[in-house]
């Protein structure tokens, strides 16, 4: 066990190594214009933390980034859920989920400023919009893979529908399920940024947009980097998560 | 007249036909009764509808046609108090520990938490599980996950107990072992008990009475009575007798095992 623990803790350590390193070398050939070296941007990323609108801006992006995600999990694992239990509308809308999903998420971009102006409700919107059919799609899978073993089991034990869905489906679905969080988290941090970026004049995906049109070097560079460390931590911890779930199966 | 526990009567059971096969005649017309406290075992062709009839004992499923009762009330798709059952694959959940899934058959019961406790420590070391209490079903053989299950089923004191092919995934030697701890526990709670096995020396050991079924639909062609003691154990295979009965039951089962192997391409 620690032993391999200590083997990922060394990959972990040298591939964050190995991108500083890329990151410099990158910075030695496109030079200042372009981008700031990891030291100068750890710098400024600090400095940016000392003052009070950054953390504005940080605060209207994780609020606007919570609820896309609540959003995306509640409609996704009802409707998962939903289309999983009943086989025969899973198998009409799972092919329509798959491809609404091929859709670049990025031309329903009009109809959603349409649909809720610009601001905060747009954001959220699009960030739901990213990730909550993965997540549908993860939970499809997860409920129809239940082992009906498992179910009959449960029926033996007299269990009534509700102790059903908490003893046995919810559990045995667990892994699979908390797979498709772990990808519609990502995909919903994707798609709540981007909706930053053009409908929104507040979040972290706004304070980007406005420096890439002042062509403030220092912004890009340090709110990238706060994204970026940010969002790795969390899905590496997903990550383990999901990896000690699906151990046991 | 010995004190029926379990009857059926006329029961068949169709599966429906699904994707552009026929429909599928399991099993039947099947009657049968297992008296109270009876060790009854049933052996049969692959594919012959043992697990089905099983499970319309269980109450899992509905027959097409008959009566199944249990304790003199009709069961119709609809599980009964008191009744256990193993299943033929593994039942064991993986995300509960050995301990957690025996507890699991004491969940709904209304005892104080102590009681079950003990009575969760009683089985696993009736099934030889105790120094696995803590371990996960995937760290366990698929030997050792069906006695978990076994041990799930027992701590609910069932009185009646369907075993499918409990010893499926077990060596000869652990066989007869748990045979003989079968035979105990059945002694013990004086449970009737339904055992499916695919080993005629296994029927022949454990059972009072031996049926016979016939390859698709399952139909009983015979039934053996064996006239054991009740206190037998794994010895008694050195009897003269128990090669009589296991000659007469590979008699019956030979021609039908011919005929359900010979024609592979009818099976769903
Ligand atoms: N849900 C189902 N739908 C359609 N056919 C089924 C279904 N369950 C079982 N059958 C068919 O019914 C027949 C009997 O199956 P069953 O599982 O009862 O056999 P079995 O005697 O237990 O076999 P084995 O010894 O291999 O376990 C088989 O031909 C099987 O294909
Ligand atoms: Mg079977």
């Amino acid at each position: 066990m620690s032993g391999a623990k200590g083997v990922s803790l060394r990959n972990a350590i040298a591939l964050i190594v190995g991108l500083i390193l890329v990151w410099q070398l990158l910075f030695w050939f496109a030079g200042d214009i372009a981008m700031r070296s990891p030291w100068d941007t750890v710098r400024y990323a600090r400095r940016m933390m000392g003052t009070d609108s950054f953390w504005i801006h940080f605060w209207e992006s994780v609020r606007a980034f919570a609820t896309a995600l609540a959003i995306a999990v509640s409609v996704g694992l009802f409707v998962g859920i939903w289309l999983g239990f009943h086989r025969l509308s899973g198998r009409v809308m799972e092919p329509m989920l798959v491809a609404i999903y091929s859709i670049p998420k990025i031309t329903l971009y009009p109809i959603v400023l349409l649909a809720f102006g610009i601001g905060m409700s747009a954001k959220i919107a699009f960030g739901a919009i990213h990730g909550v059919i993965p997540i549908a799609l993860f939970t499809i899978n997860a409920v129809r893979n239940v082992r009906i073993v498992l179910i009959k089991t449960g029926r033996v034990h007299k269990l009534t529908m509700t102790e059903m869905a908490r003893w046995v489906l919810f559990p045995a679905a667990m892994p699979e399920i908390f797979t498709g969080f772990r990808v519609g988290f990502s995909l919903t941090l994707i798609g709540t940024l981007l909706g930053e970026m053009f409908a929104a004049q507040r979040g972290l995906g706004y304070l980007l947009m406005t420096a890439i049109g002042l062509h403030n070097v220092d912004v890009i560079m340090a709110v990238t980097f706060l994204l970026v460390l940010c969002a790795a931590s969390v899905s590496t911890a997903l990550l383990a998560i999901d990896h000690r779930l699906h151990r046991r199966v | 007249m010995p004190d029926v526990h379990v009857s059926m009567r006329g029961i068949e059971k169709t599966f429906p036909a699904s994707g552009g096969g026929r429909e599928v005649h399991a099993l039947g017309p099947i009657d049968l009764e297992l008296h109270r406290g009876e060790f009854f075992a049933i052996v049969g062709p692959s594919g012959c509808g043992k697990s089905t009839l099983l499970e319309l004992i269980a109450g899992l499923a509905e027959a097409s046609a008959g009566v199944v009762q249990f304790e003199g009330r009709e069961i119709r798709g609809e599980i009964a108090d008191r009744v256990g059952v193993v299943f033929q694959e593994d039942a064991c959940f993986p995300w509960l520990s050995v301990a957690e899934n025996v507890a699991f058959g004491l969940r709904k019961a209304n005892l104080p938490a102590a009681d079950k406790a003990r009575r969760v420590d009683e089985a696993l070391g009736i099934m030889g599980l105790q120094d696995f209490a803590r371990h996960y079903p995937a760290q366990l053989s698929g030997g050792m996950r069906q006695r978990v299950c076994i041990a799930r089923t027992l701590i609910t004191e069932p009185r009646l107990i369907l075993l499918d092919e409990p010893f499926g995934a077990l060596d000869q030697q652990t066989r007869l072992l748990m045979g003989e701890e079968v035979l105990r526990l059945w002694r013990q709670t004086k449970a009737t008990v339904f055992l499916i096995t695919h080993a005629l020396d296994e029927a022949a050991m454990l059972a009072d009475r031996i049926a016979v079924m016939s390859a698709r639909p399952g139909r009983l062609i015979d039934i053996v009575e064996t006239g054991w003691p009740a206190d037998r154990d794994s010895r008694i295979i050195e009897r003269v007798e128990f090669g009589t009965i296991t000659s007469r039951l590979w008699r019956s089962l030979r021609a039908e095992s011919l005929k359900a192997g010979g024609r592979p391409a009818d099976r769903a």
